[in-house]
C-alpha cells in the first residue's frame, strides 16, 4: 500500500503529540472511535473563553498511518482558529490535503468527529447548549 | 555486522527459491524442454524422467510412494481437488464434511461452495490455543460424514493440530482425511502412514521452491482413494489432473523437497533458536505483548504476537525495512481483522495489534537482532502516541469503556 508523502511526513513527524489537563475548564477533550475498529483518536484543545480562539491543540491516536496523519493535521489546522472556524473544517478537506485513498476516508471522518467532540466538550464545560451534530458514518 | 535491508521475515506468505532449486530447474526451460507426455522421443523421455524423480523426492519427504503424488498448479488447486474430488466421488455415500474455523480460505471457500451444492459442512471452532478439539471433532461425526479436512499447521499462528490423533479417528470411522499441509511439509516431519492421512496438499513456494506448482498426495492403498477430477482434458496424472505438466516447476518442487528432507533436523533447530531469540528479545524490552496461539504446538519458524495499544498497520509503516504481516483490519482487503485470531477468542482490539513473523532458511541472527531493536523502537514511539496506552497506564480498563462506534 502506498502512502502519500504527506501521510508519511505526518507519521514520521507527528505534530502536537501529547495531552492537556482534562479537568482544565478551558480544555475540551474529544475521544472518538473504538479499539475494536482499530481507530481511537483523542483530540484536546485549549480554548480562550474570551476570544474563542484555540490556543493549543494536542492529540494521541491509535490507528493506521492515515489516522495518525489525519489527527496530526487536524491539530495543526485548528490551532489559532476560532471555535466557529474550526467547526467548519470538513473531512473532505483532510482527504484532499493528505491525498487519502477511498479506504482511508473514515480516518478523516474520525478526525472531523474528534474536532467536533472536543469543541462540544469545551462548550459543555461553559454551559453552552451543544446542538447534536450529525455524525458522519464510518 | 551491518544487515542488508530490507529484511524478509514473511516466510509463511512465500519463500525465495533456494539457489540449488533454481539450478536444478534451469535445464528444463531450454535444452530439456520436452513434454513429459510425449512418449515417442527423447525430449519427452527426459521430461518424464525428471517428473518421476520429483515424484520420488516428494514421496520420500512424506513417506508415500511416487505413484501417490499428483502434480497441480499449487496448493489452492490441491485443496480444491482433494475436497471437491472426494465430495463428488462419494456423494452417494454421504454429504457431510467436517472442517474447522481457521483453515486457509482455499479450504473454507471450497467447503462453502459445496454447501451451495447440497453438502452439509461443520466448521469446528478452535480452542483458545488454536488447536482443534478431538472431543468436538468426535461429536461432530455423523453417519453421513464422508470427509474430515483439517490443516496440519496454521498459516497465521503456526499452530500444529493433533493430526495423528485425528487421522486415527477418521480411519476408525471409515472417513477420508484430507490435510492442507502447506505450512508443515518440509518444516516438520509429516508422515502420511503414521498420521493416517489420505490426501495431503503441498505447495512449492512455501518450501523454497517455485510458485505455480503444487502436489497432492492421494493414498493408493489401505484404502485406495478415488477422486473425481475438477479439470477435464488429456487425462494426465492418472486422470485426476489433466494438463501438460509444468516440468521445470515440478523439478523445482522435487528438489525443494529433497533439500528440506536432508536439512530438516538442522534447519528446524536453527529456526527454533532464532524464534526463541526473537520472542525473548521482544518480551524483555516491551510490556503488554501477547503470544497468539499455542507455543508448545507451533511451527519452529512462526511467531504471532500482539503489541497492545499499537495498531498493526501503523506498526508496519514504522518498520518499513522489515517485511512481516499483520492481522490488523487495515492490512486486509476486507477491512476485517484476522478471522483466525477472532476464532481463537483474541479480542478485536488485540487482533488489530498483531504481527506475524515468519522466519526462513535465509534469516540470520543479525537480522533477528535488528528486528527486535526496530520493533522496540517503533512500538515505544507509537505507544507514546496511543491514547489507549496512556489510559491503560492511568489504570482505566479500556474494555469497560463505552466507545462511540459507527
Amino acid at each position: 500500500m502506498a502512502y502519500s508523502d504527506k501521510v508519511v511526513e505526518h507519521y514520521n513527524n507527528p505534530r502536537n503529540v501529547g495531552s492537556l489537563p482534562k479537568e482544565d475548564p478551558n480544555v475540551g477533550t474529544g475521544l472518538v472511535g473504538a479499539p475494536e475498529c482499530g481507530d481511537v483518536m483523542k483530540l484536546q484543545m485549549k480554548i480562550n473563553p474570551d476570544t474563542q480562539i484555540i490556543e493549543e491543540a494536542k492529540f494521541k491516536t491509535f490507528g493506521c498511518g492515515s489516522a495518525i496523519a489525519s489527527s496530526s493535521l487536524a491539530t495543526e489546522w485548528v490551532k489559532g482558529k476560532t471555535v466557529e472556524e474550526a467547526l467548519s473544517i470538513k473531512n473532505t478537506d483532510i482527504v484532499r490535503e493528505l491525498s487519502l485513498p477511498p479506504v482511508k476516508i473514515h480516518c478523516s471522518v474520525l478526525a472531523e468527529d474528534a474536532i467536533k467532540a472536543a469543541i462540544g466538550d469545551w462548550k459543555k464545560k461553559h454551559g453552552v447548549e451543544v446542538p447534536v451534530t450529525e455524525k458522519a458514518s464510518h | 555486522m551491518a544487515v542488508k535491508l530490507p529484511i524478509y521475515m514473511d516466510n509463511h506468505a512465500t519463500t525465495p527459491v533456494d539457489p540449488r532449486v533454481v539450478e536444478a530447474m534451469l535445464p528444463y526451460f531450454t535444452e530439456k524442454f520436452g513434454n513429459a507426455a510425449s512418449r515417442n522421443h527423447s525430449f519427452g523421455w527426459a521430461g518424464e524422467e525428471a517428473v518421476e524423480t520429483a515424484r520420488q523426492q516428494i514421496a520420500s519427504l512424506i513417506n508415500a510412494t511416487p505413484k501417490e503424488i499428483i502434480f497441480t498448479s499449487g496448493a489452492t488447486e490441491s485443496d480444491n481437488l482433494m475436497i471437491k474430488g472426494i465430495a463428488e466421488m462419494f456423494r452417494e455415500k454421504g454429504n457431510h464434511i467436517i472442517t474447522q474455523a481457521i483453515e486457509h480460505k482455499a479450504v473454507l471457500d471450497t467447503c462453502k461452495n459445496l454447501e451451495k451444492h447440497g453438502f452439509e459442512v461443520t466448521y469446528l471452532p478452535v480452542q483458545r490455543d488454536g488447536r482443534v478439539s478431538l472431543e468436538a471433532l468426535k461429536a461432530a461425526i455423523k453417519p453421513t460424514t464422508i470427509l474430515i479436512t483439517i490443516m496440519y499447521a496454521n498459516n497465521e499462528i503456526g499452530v500444529i493440530n493433533p493430526i495423528p490423533e485425528i487421522g486415527k479417528l477418521a480411519k476408525e470411522h471409515g472417513i477420508f482425511f484430507a490435510v492442507d499441509g502447506v505450512q508443515a511439509v518440509g518444516k516438520i516431519p509429516v508422515d502420511v502412514q503414521k498420521d493416517n492421512i489420505d490426501l495431503l496438499a503441498i505447495s512449492g513456494h512455501k518450501i523454497y521452491g517455485p510458485k505455480g506448482v503444487g502436489a497432492l498426495y492421494v493414498r493408493r492403498r489401505n484404502p485406495r482413494v478415488q477422486l473425481s477430477a475438477i479439470i477435464d482434458g488429456g487425462g494426465h496424472e492418472r486422470g485426476m489432473r489433466s494438463g501438460t505438466l509444468n516440468v521445470p516447476g515440478i523439478v523445482g518442487l522435487g528438489k525443494a523437497c529433497e533439500v528440506a528432507q536432508k536439512e530438516m533436523p538442522e534447519e528446524s533447530a536453527r529456526m527454533l533458536a532464532l524464534r526463541t531469540r526473537l520472542k525473548n528479545g521482544l518480551e524483555a524490552k516491551l510490556d503488554e505483548v501477547f503470544i497468539n496461539g499455542s507455543m508448545e504446538h507451533r511451527l519452529p519458524n512462526n511467531l504471532n504476537m500482539s503489541f497492545a495499544y499499537v495498531e498493526g498497520e501503523s506498526l508496519l509503516m514504522g518498520i518499513n525495512d522489515i517485511a512481516v504481516s499483520s492481522g490488523s483490519a487495515c492490512t486486509s482487503a476486507t477491512l476485517e481483522p484476522s478471522y483466525v485470531l477472532k476464532a481463537l477468542g483474541v479480542g478485536e482490539d488485540l487482533a488489530h495489534t498483531s504481527i506475524r513473523f515468519g522466519l526462513g532458511r535465509f534469516n540470520t541472527q543479525e537480522e533477528v537482532d535488528y528486528v527486535i531493536d526496530k520493533m522496540v523502537q517503533v512500538v515505544t514511539k507509537l505507544r507514546e502516541l496511543s491514547p489507549l496506552y496512556e489510559m491503560a497506564k492511568e489504570g482505566i480498563d479500556i474494555s469497560k469503556m463505552k466507545w462511540q462506534t459507527a
